[in-house]
């Protein structure tokens, strides 16, 4: 039996060696805004437990060189991941000096390398193994299951950018809950105009033309002109039109926010309906006619249906990217996770940046795997119908 | 020619060609509309930026997605080129995945992680650029390789030439319209993102449209904003129009 080399196994290999000798570990910062001093593995993991971290990482390469079945590739990235993750809290634990609170110790670059060359492999292995919809979700739930647990417990309680979470949950979790309301709200109220405006831009194709480019010019409008744009606009009707400031309409904050990114949601799904209705084949409408279906009935019994994968694309670009623009809100002063980015940037405090850029990615993410579950669950529905 | 397919040819061209005007007069002479952005300030507050040339400020944010997107250009095409040769074609399923997976990093998160590493200015803004630049420009190069025409790819290989030839005389010149299309599409992406640059200090048109939100100040909010939409407006359909020539040229339309 030949033994075959992975070329990607030799990227990935190569990354994480680097990761491991080059780039150091953990930093060990007086404070949360001085420079630190940079660790290696081994600095960090006191005895035998930095030797072994080093060692498994190595097998885990070696398992990533060869070709080996996706499977055991997977494992070995989830095992290498679930490794790094223990071992940078325990690094955390075992740098900061006894009694000191002020010191913090923050992942390095080096950890960072070891994880992205990992998240490579896993992302490799869970390419090569095309899991169905429902798999993806599962891994993603075990996933969300994890995080949870190192929220839970106290393994990352030594690490910066926990402390910086103590010291603030609840403000975190109530600038989480406007970051969703204000991607999610505005996606749905996008979805409420935008639907109704797509099949109106299908049937009347005069109109189209001026819709498309009309939303296509507010697109070049960079969000946060969009934002301060709207303020006045906002301000105004908040004073002159009674009861909508106890709409919470104001000029400043999360109306603006909320607003602009309905504005920015609306291209991608009134583009996305209008392409796919006019996608569905002409044999289903003739065959709906035919069977004296009205108007209506064929709209929702037949086209809609047939155009649900190209509308759910369009609703996934427009989820992705209004968590990322939600961020910005923060500068307008509508919350979310770009308060504490800004605040971060502001303080020179890159842990508390990352308490929100963290969580935003993760968002982002976890969301694009769910959409795109959905969507290859929804183009399966009308094959399964044809041939059954 | 009816006189509709004349009005729908030239009111467009004609709206660009005015719009290239405005653009040009207010960059060159910015006083001049003072009066038009007055009534939206305080009475003694100023209405046009006064922290720095408006002009050089749009040709700093132009410097910074150009260089952007040149180093995503030369990037993307040859990835795009070694994950679709034999050699690399392992690499293809993957880069696929981390291409969709890229594209979920919001900017500003991109931004914010690349200040320890590169300090305040001008480079984050360009890492973040280069990264959201690589993508539709990797994707549309992906898409045109891989897509290619199979009659005229074994004519190629029938008439003799070797694997580079045919890379350079058949399959990237078929490809370019494509290719453009992409670059187009990642140069609108970039001169808007490029705006949120200037909360990491670097110097684009973001700073107009910052002290317009700090100071309360809509007019600086509105010309920061509107100057790059006409940008973006003006540079999509110029390269719009490239992509149309180099696909007559390809005899794909």
């Amino acid at each position: 039996m030949s033994i075959r080399i992975d070329k990607l196994g030799v990227v990935i290999g190569l990354i994480a060696l680097y990761g491991m000798f080059a780039a150091s570990f953990a930093v060990l910062k007086p404070n949360r805004i001085l420079q630190g001093q940079a660790k290696s593995m081994l600095e960090s993991l006191p005895g035998a437990s930095g030797w072994g971290l080093l060692l498994l990482l190595l097998f885990i390469i070696l398992i990533a060189l060869i070709r080996v079945p996706a499977w055991s590739r997977l494992v070995g990235a989830v095992a290498a991941l679930a490794a790094l993750v223990f071992a940078i809290g325990f690094a955390a634990g075992a740098l900061t000096p006894p009694g000191n609170s002020y010191a913090r110790v923050s992942p390095a670059a080096g950890f960072w390398v070891l994880v992205f060359a990992f998240a490579l492999l896993a992302a490799d292995a869970i390419t090569r193994l095309q899991p169905p919809p429902w798999m993806r979700l599962l891994f993603l739930g075990v996933f969300a299951l994890l995080v949870w647990g190192i929220f839970a417990s106290d393994l990352w309680a030594g690490l910066s950018i926990m402390k910086e979470y103590a010291g603030r949950s609840e403000v975190f979790w109530s600038e989480a809950g406007k970051h969703v309301t204000l991607a999610i709200g505005s996606l749905l109220s996008a979805c409420l105009v935008g639907l109704p405006l797509g099949i109106f831009c299908h049937r009347v194709p005069s109109i189209r033309a001026t819709v498309l480019n009309t939303l296509n010019l507010i697109q070049t409008i960079p969000s946060i002109a969009l934002f301060g744009i709207l303020i006045g606009p906002l301000a105004w009707i908040a004073t002159n039109i009674p009861g909508a400031a106890a709409m919470g309409i104001r000029g400043i904050g999360t109306a603006p926010a909320f607003v602009a990114l309905f504005l920015y949601s609306l291209l991608p799904i009134v583009a996305n309906t209008v392409v796919g209705l006019a996608g569905v084949p002409r044999e289903a409408n003739d065959a709906a006619r035919g069977i004296g279906m009205t108007d209506r009935q064929r709209l929702i019994q037949v086209e809609l249906p047939l155009a649900m994968p190209v509308i759910l694309t369009g609703i996934r670009i427009v989820l992705v990217q209004n968590i990322g623009l939600a961020t910005i809100a923060a500068l307008i002063g509508g919350g979310g996770f770009g308060v504490f980015v800004f605040q971060g940037i502001g303080q020179t405090a890159m842990d508390l940046v990352l308490l929100g850029a963290v969580p935003t990615v993760a968002l982002a993410f976890a969301s694009a795997v769910i959409l795109d579950a959905l969507i290859q669950m929804s183009s399966a529905v009308p094959q399964r119908a044809t041939s059954a | 020619m009816t006189p509709t397919i004349l009005v729908s040819i030239w009111v467009p061209r004609l709206l660009r060609g005015l719009l290239l005007v405005v653009l040009l007069a207010f960059l060159l002479s910015p006083e001049s509309f003072e009066s038009l952005l007055k009534p939206l300030v305080q009475p003694n507050a100023p209405a046009i930026y006064n922290q720095g040339s408006l002009l050089t400020i749009t040709l700093l944010h132009l410097r910074t997605v150009f260089l952007a997107t040149v180093a995503a250009t030369v990037i993307a095409v040859l990835l795009a080129i070694l994950v679709t040769r034999p050699f690399g074609a392992e690499f293809l399923p993957l880069s696929r995945s981390l291409v969709n997976i890229g594209q979920t990093f919001p900017p500003v998160a991109v931004l914010a992680l690349s200040v320890p590493a590169v300090g305040f200015g001008e480079k984050p803004t360009l890492i973040a650029l280069f990264l959201y630049g690589l993508l539709p420009i990797f994707e549309n190069t992906l898409t045109a390789l891989t897509n290619l025409p199979r009659p005229v790819m074994e004519a190629a290989k029938g008439s003799g030439m070797t694997s580079i030839q045919r890379l350079l005389k058949v399959e990237l010149p078929l490809s370019l319209p494509v290719i453009v299309g992409g670059i187009r599409l990642s140069v609108v992406i970039g001169l808007a993102t490029a705006t949120i640059g200037s909360t990491v200090a670097a110097k684009t048109l973001g700073e107009v449209i910052i002290a317009g939100l700090q100071s309360n100040n809509l007019a600086f909010v509105l010309q920061g904003g509107l100057i790059v939409g006409a940008l973006a407006v003006l540079i999509y359909d110029a390269l719009g129009a490239v992509e149309a020539m180099l696909a007559r040229r390809a005899g794909l339309a």
